[in-house]
């Protein structure tokens, strides 16, 4: 007995601690919980000691009625038999009915946490993380918590407190016997416990290997244009055999190890038996104990059985169940950034002028590891966009231009200076109310897997269920008005018109519809600040047109910032600001920037004039000094050098 | 209605014939991918006996021991049967553990190596499919296949048939014992068996039913947690988040109730197999009492009576267990094999024309296509292009100029006509020397994961790092990669999301210049790059176009400056077809593009 404890407590040191306050975390989730989980465990063991009780009353029955021939003494000593069997399966069926609402509660309530936390990050954190790592800790972690609670918890506890009664039992029933059995049994836990921790590394190798294996098929499913175009497939093939190959040896290697398991085990097991088997009868021959109290040791030996053999694989689920909640955490504790305003101000009900004042932002992870070398993405924007007014944003691939309309809603925080909507800077707004105030249409346009109408009216939820016919005529002019403004007419050619629902993620439409509807998704929420990330890329020449026309009659009224590579989508602007090394290079309209700016030439003109760029670098010297950003000088020139080499060299 | 491929997946709607014709293509596929097991298998089935027949001996062990060492060793001091009987013991436990440990190492290798067949025969096969499968067949479906069902199968190899075998020999090996021990109490335990059986019924039916609903709000789960996270701009951009909130609490309630459903079946089943055996074990102890009384039993065969009554229902929870694993494996089987079913409707022939020095002629004969019966794409389309000539495809959206590119790729065959290169029929050409001469780029500029090397390499495997510069030098990719914090070692996709789409369109461009084919076909894959790029990459284009052939299509039309041709179409015909030069001059559709265009940029 006291051996058992010694190496029970060796476990305790090295794991014990670390687990304990590690799961200690689910407190908050159990709260409500524990007085069912408490009377749970009490019942189990209730439980535990009626089985246990069950041998103690055959044995009676072997020594007394059956020794001394006294039939009238059976039935009663049967009937409490039965009467205990019976007593065995409520209590197992109370004690599942007991846990069963805590594990499920628990489940539901750490679902509905993780979603809403993650949904409430900041976009940079979605930024690293995959959809599917964050899959797997809403999904599988949380089940595996679930299943520890309510049953690996449970049984954990019954099971040690049914191997202490139930080893002390058997010292009780005789000590010689009981000890001979437990020296006996002590290598089960010694290689059950040896086998824990090595089991536990290859599981997770093992579930490593297949998330590679997993990652290896999608890629292969989503990338199979470029696999097929290549002729490539040798090649994924290949690259996916050697994942596959690596699962499989683990998997072998941990097949091996539980042979050796079972093979120590099943081995050990039988020794201890054999080993009591014959202390025992030696000592029933020299009449130091009963056939009764032998019977007894062997059935109590055999309701131990499942206790002993369960230890090993109920401290995995404690140690997977810990380290599903440890991959919990590490997304639940992840502080939402940009948060809303302690007193929030409401804007007034201006007409929307938008000012940069100042703003720096890089993403937390730049640099990381050429910290010294890496400078802000945005260093210092000055930008007024005045009330009803568009401009366009121009710059070269990657300087930042969809980053800094991501900053307008708040999908980044700035990290230096402040963006004000008239006059109010964004973060002291509610998030809600800066975002009905401001409307953005994304290059890359996410459509959900809902009908057109729902779609298209994402940011309009009191339209898309209209409470009276009032608002339902006002849904259907609005949404007329958005998909004519978009050109997104082909959606009444669709299978149900309007209500047809979109496939998964929107796939089955084409690149230039997708970005139709994004665009009469902005514009139905009639918003005072509309933001375009070149919602016109990818649109023929004759329906970008179209667009561009209604546009106009838009954006007559609404202040705008729309990011532009092409010439045709600058037009739509009243002035241009022209984005490079992390500042406003010059802002004007179109036909001043190009007349005295070369950056802007080089930027925007699809004219081939390197020529001109050459002779307008002294201007652009004297711009700089103008507008006061002298410590950007020597960049910015140095930049526009090699510009001017790359364009030179060919 | 068909069922064969997965057209079947949709429907749960089968006459008898059809579902015969299902089951019977399942039980061929798991047939053969167990054939090469055969011994194996055979060897596991034995161990299985053998391991059986040395855990069932315990009980009758402890009888003789008891009833005839006992009293030889008490009345005659001798110790013979005792040490025979604990050498049974030994020996039992010595030869069990090495069944078991045999059979678990067997049957590891067994399904490890079913699955692993069956993972690369499914994944060959997608790969083989021609592009109208995938194009139809979503890429979500094509994914659960090869990761979620093949896990439903892993459980199933895993767990499912060694509980069948054992639970089943168990229960039979346990009786047999009882049995040869003493015939009467086996009598209570039979007269049980048609309770727990219609139990077992009831308990499989209602969690198979519980399960499957289970499995579906978990489903609805997922698609809507998947849609949120990678929409997470849209979803905060438009105030989505109170909505999703509510939506999602309601499938996760939903999710809960279903769950909880399915473990308050356990919850009943559990005890209820409990109560039985319990009660069993009272009747038999009762009976045998009295038996013991009257001489005709002897009180160690009433122990082991007891304990074999004790665990001879154990495996009733298993074999119900193995009756649900075994639906699911057969369902996902039904799935999989339907997708093995599928041939590739673009095949490689079988045998090809070789195609030695490729020159990049391109001949269309007749040529007509249309994705759904009746509605053509291509009514019937003729074009020649010489080789090394740079070919610009112009027309509105519908025209058919995609459909073209992709049937110059092979990513589909013509319904009539025929597509020639250097004379050959693309029908006839081995993917290799197809893939090696044409290669198409696309707007969606896929990465994997991995490095920008890794990535670039993939149009050259054998590239050397000087080349794949080169390469990203061409196109102007060089040097944002080399501002990327690793430079071309850099994970793309641990950044990836930082990758802004011009970029992931430069590396693409840069993969396509290491390909170096002979053919290059470019659809819209300058949409998301700005102008100073899009005119690095035009320059890079000219050098590398110069001895090749080439198709490109784009909105914008600056890159007619490059093109020796332009062809102008519309509703799958051409209608202009000439030098940019002659047909700006003229008075044409593309002359009104031009002038358009010309005067957008100004």
């Amino acid at each position: 007995m006291t051996m058992t404890g010694a190496v029970r407590d060796a476990q305790a040191n090295t794991e014990r601690p670390r687990t304990i306050a590690a799961l200690a975390r689910l407190h908050p989730y159990v709260k409500g919980s524990y007085t069912r989980l408490i009377l749970g465990i009490i019942d189990a063991i209730a439980g535990a000691i009626v089985a246990l009780s069950i041998p103690v009353v055959l044995s009676w029955i072997v020594d007394g009625p059956l020794t001394t021939n006294d039939p009238n003494q059976i039935f009663p000593a049967v009937g409490l038999i039965a009467g205990l069997g019976v007593l065995e399966a409520i209590l197992v069926a109370l004690r599942r009915w007991l846990v069963l609402k805590p594990g499920t509660h628990v489940d539901g309530a750490m679902r509905a946490d993780i979603h809403n936390h993650l949904q409430r990050l900041p976009v940079s954190f979605h930024d690293k993380w995959q959809s599917g790592q964050l899959l797997s800790r809403a999904m599988s972690d949380v089940s595996t918590v679930r299943r520890w609670l309510s049953f690996g918890f449970v049984m954990l506890t019954v099971n040690v407190i049914t191997l202490l009664i139930g080893f002390t039992m058997l010292f009780v029933w005789n000590p010689v016997l009981g000890s001979v059995f437990t020296l006996c049994a002590l290598p089960m836990f010694y290689f059950g416990i040896r086998f824990d921790l090595r089991y536990r590394k290859l599981s997770r190798s093992g579930q490593d290997q297949a998330g590679d294996v997993a990652t290896a098929v999608e890629e292969s499913v989503h990338g199979i244009r470029v696999l097929k175009s290549f002729g490539r497939s040798a090649y994924a093939i290949d690259n996916f055999t050697d994942r596959a190959t690596r699962l499989r040896a683990t998997e072998l290697v941990k097949g091996k190890a539980s042979g050796t398991l079972a093979l120590s085990l099943t081995a050990l097991q039988a020794f201890a038996y054999a080993t009591s088997l014959l202390v025992g009868i030696y000592l029933a021959s020299t009449g130091a104990i009963s056939v009764g109290t032998l019977f007894a040791f062997f059935t109590t030996v055999a309701v131990l059985r499942w206790p002993i053999d369960s230890i090993g694989f109920l401290m995995q689920l404690t140690i997977d169940a810990r380290n599903a909640l440890d991959r919990f955490f590490d997304v639940m504790n992840v502080p939402v950034r940009v948060r809303e305003a302690d007193n929030p101000v409401s804007l007034p009900a201006a007409s929307g002028a938008l000012v940069f004042d100042n703003v720096h932002f890089r993403f937390d992870d730049a640099g990381e590891t050429r910290a010294a070398t890496t400078p802000d993405l945005l260093r210092g924007v000055n930008l007024e966009v005045r009330p009803g007014e568009t401009m366009a944003l121009v710059g070269l691939t990657g300087c930042g231009k969809t980053t800094l309309t991501a900053l307008t809603t708040r999908l980044y925080d700035v990290t230096g200076g402040r963006i004000l909507i008239d006059g109010v800077d964004i973060r002291d707004v509610r998030l809600e109310e800066l975002r009905t105030r401001v409307s953005m249409a994304f290059e890359d346009a996410t459509l959900f897997s809902t009908t057109v109408r729902e779609n298209v009216l994402l940011g309009r939820p009191d339209l898309a269920n209209p409470v009276d016919e009032m608002t339902r005529e006002r849904a259907e002019t609005l949404l007329a008005q958005a998909i004519d403004i978009a050109q997104a007419e082909f959606v009444y050619q669709l299978p149900d018109g309007l209500e047809t629902k979109i496939g998964e993620e929107g796939l089955s439409l084409s690149g230039g519809q997708r970005q139709r509807l994004a665009l009469a998704r902005a514009i139905v929420t009639q918003p005072a600040v509309l933001v375009l990330d070149d919602p016109l890329s990818a649109l023929d020449v004759t329906t970008e047109q179209l667009v561009e026309a209604a546009l106009r009659r838009v954006l007559a009224t609404t202040t705008a910032l729309i990011v532009a590579h092409r010439p045709s989508t600058v037009m739509l602007a009243d002035r241009v600001a022209l984005l490079h090394d992390g500042v406003i290079a010059d802002v004007g309209t179109h036909t001043e920037l190009l007349a005295r700016s070369a950056l802007y030439r080089h930027v925007i003109s699809s004219e081939s004039d390197e020529p001109r760029i050459l002779e307008n670098v002294d201007d652009e010297r004297e711009l700089d000094v103008a507008t006061g950003v002298d410590e950007l000088r020597a960049v910015d020139h140095h930049d526009l050098d090699s510009d001017r080499d790359e364009v030179v060299a060919p | 209605m068909s069922v064969s491929g997965v057209s079947s997946e949709e429907r749960s709607d089968f006459t008898r014939l059809e579902n015969r014709r299902l089951r019977q293509r399942s039980i061929a596929l798991f047939l053969s991918l167990a054939k090469p097991f055969s011994w194996r298998i055979a060897l596991s089935g034995v161990l299985v006996v053998l391991g059986t027949l040395t855990s069932v001996a315990g009980p009758a062990l402890l009888a003789i021991g008891i009833d005839q060492a006992l009293p030889a060793l008490t009345n005659d001091r001798d110790w013979i049967p005792t040490l025979m009987v604990v050498g049974g013991y030994i020996a039992s436990g010595i030869f069990g553990g090495v069944f078991i440990s045999t059979y678990i190492r067997t049957s590891t290798r067994v399904s490890q190596g079913i699955l692993f067949n069956l993972r690369l025969r499914v994944f060959r096969h997608t790969q083989r499919l021609s592009m109208s499968f995938h194009e139809s067949y979503t890429s979500g479906k094509i994914i659960a296949r090869q990761t979620s069902d093949l896990d439903t199968l892993r459980e199933f190899l895993d767990s499912g048939v060694e509980k069948l075998i054992s639970g089943v020999l168990y229960m039979a090996f346990t009786a047999i014992a009882l049995i040869a021990l003493d015939p009467p109490s086996m009598l209570p335990v039979v007269i049980s068996f048609v309770p727990v059986f219609f139990f077992a019924w009831w308990f499989s039916t209602a969690s198979k039913k519980a399960f499957r609903i289970s499995r579906v709000y978990s489903a609805r789960l997922i698609v809507q947690f998947v849609e949120t996270m990678t929409g997470i701009r849209a979803v905060k951009a438009f105030r989505r988040e109170e909505h999703n909130e509510r939506t999602y609490g309601e499938q996760v309630d939903n999710y809960r109730y279903a769950n909880q459903k399915v473990i308050s079946l356990f919850g009943i089943f559990d005890p209820g197999l409990k109560l039985v055996a319990n009660i069993v074990m009272a009747i038999v102890l009762l009976l045998g009492a009295f038996r013991v009384l009257d001489g005709g039993m002897e009180v160690g065969v009433l122990l082991a009576a007891v304990l074999y009554v004790r665990r001879i229902y154990d495996p009733v929870n298993d074999l119900a267990m193995f009756y649900n694993s075994l639906q699911s494996a057969g369902s996902a089987l039904e799935k999989i094999s339907g997708v093995l079913e599928e041939e590739p409707t673009v095949a490689e022939p079988s045998t090809p024309t070789s195609l030695e020095h490729p020159r990049g002629s391109l001949d269309l004969t007749a040529v007509s296509f249309s994705y759904v019966a009746g509605r053509p794409v291509l009514p019937a389309l003729d074009l020649h292009i010489p080789a090394g000539q740079t070919v610009a495809l112009v027309g509105t959206t519908g025209a058919g100029k995609s459909t073209l590119a992709k049937l110059i790729a092979r990513f589909y065959d013509p319904d009539a006509g025929s597509v020639k290169l250097d004379g050959i029929d693309l029908r006839d050409l081995s993917n290799r020397d197809l893939r090696g001469s044409v290669v198409m780029v696309t707007q969606e500029a896929y990465l994997f994961s991995g490095s920008v090397i890794e990535n670039l390499s993939l149009g050259k495997p054998d590239a050397t790092l000087d080349e794949i510069e080169a390469a990203a030098r061409a196109v102007g990719a060089h040097e944002f990669i080399m501002s990327l914090p690793d430079g071309y070692e850099t994970d793309v996709n641990k950044r990836g999301g930082r990758l802004s789409s011009g970029q992931r369109q430069l590396l693409s461009f840069a993969r396509a210049f290491l390909a170096d084919p002979t053919v290059l076909i470019l659809d819209e894959a300058t949409a998301s790059l700005d102008i100073p790029s899009e005119r690095l990459v035009q320059r890079g284009l000219q050098t590398l176009l110069a001895d090749r052939t080439a198709i490109i299509i784009a909105h914008r039309l600056s890159t007619v400056s490059i093109a020796d041709r332009v062809v102008v179409m519309e509703h799958g015909r051409v209608i202009e077809d000439g030098t940019p030069a002659d047909l700006i001059a003229g008075t044409g559709t593309f002359s009104t593009l031009h002038k358009a265009w010309r005067e957008s940029l100004a």
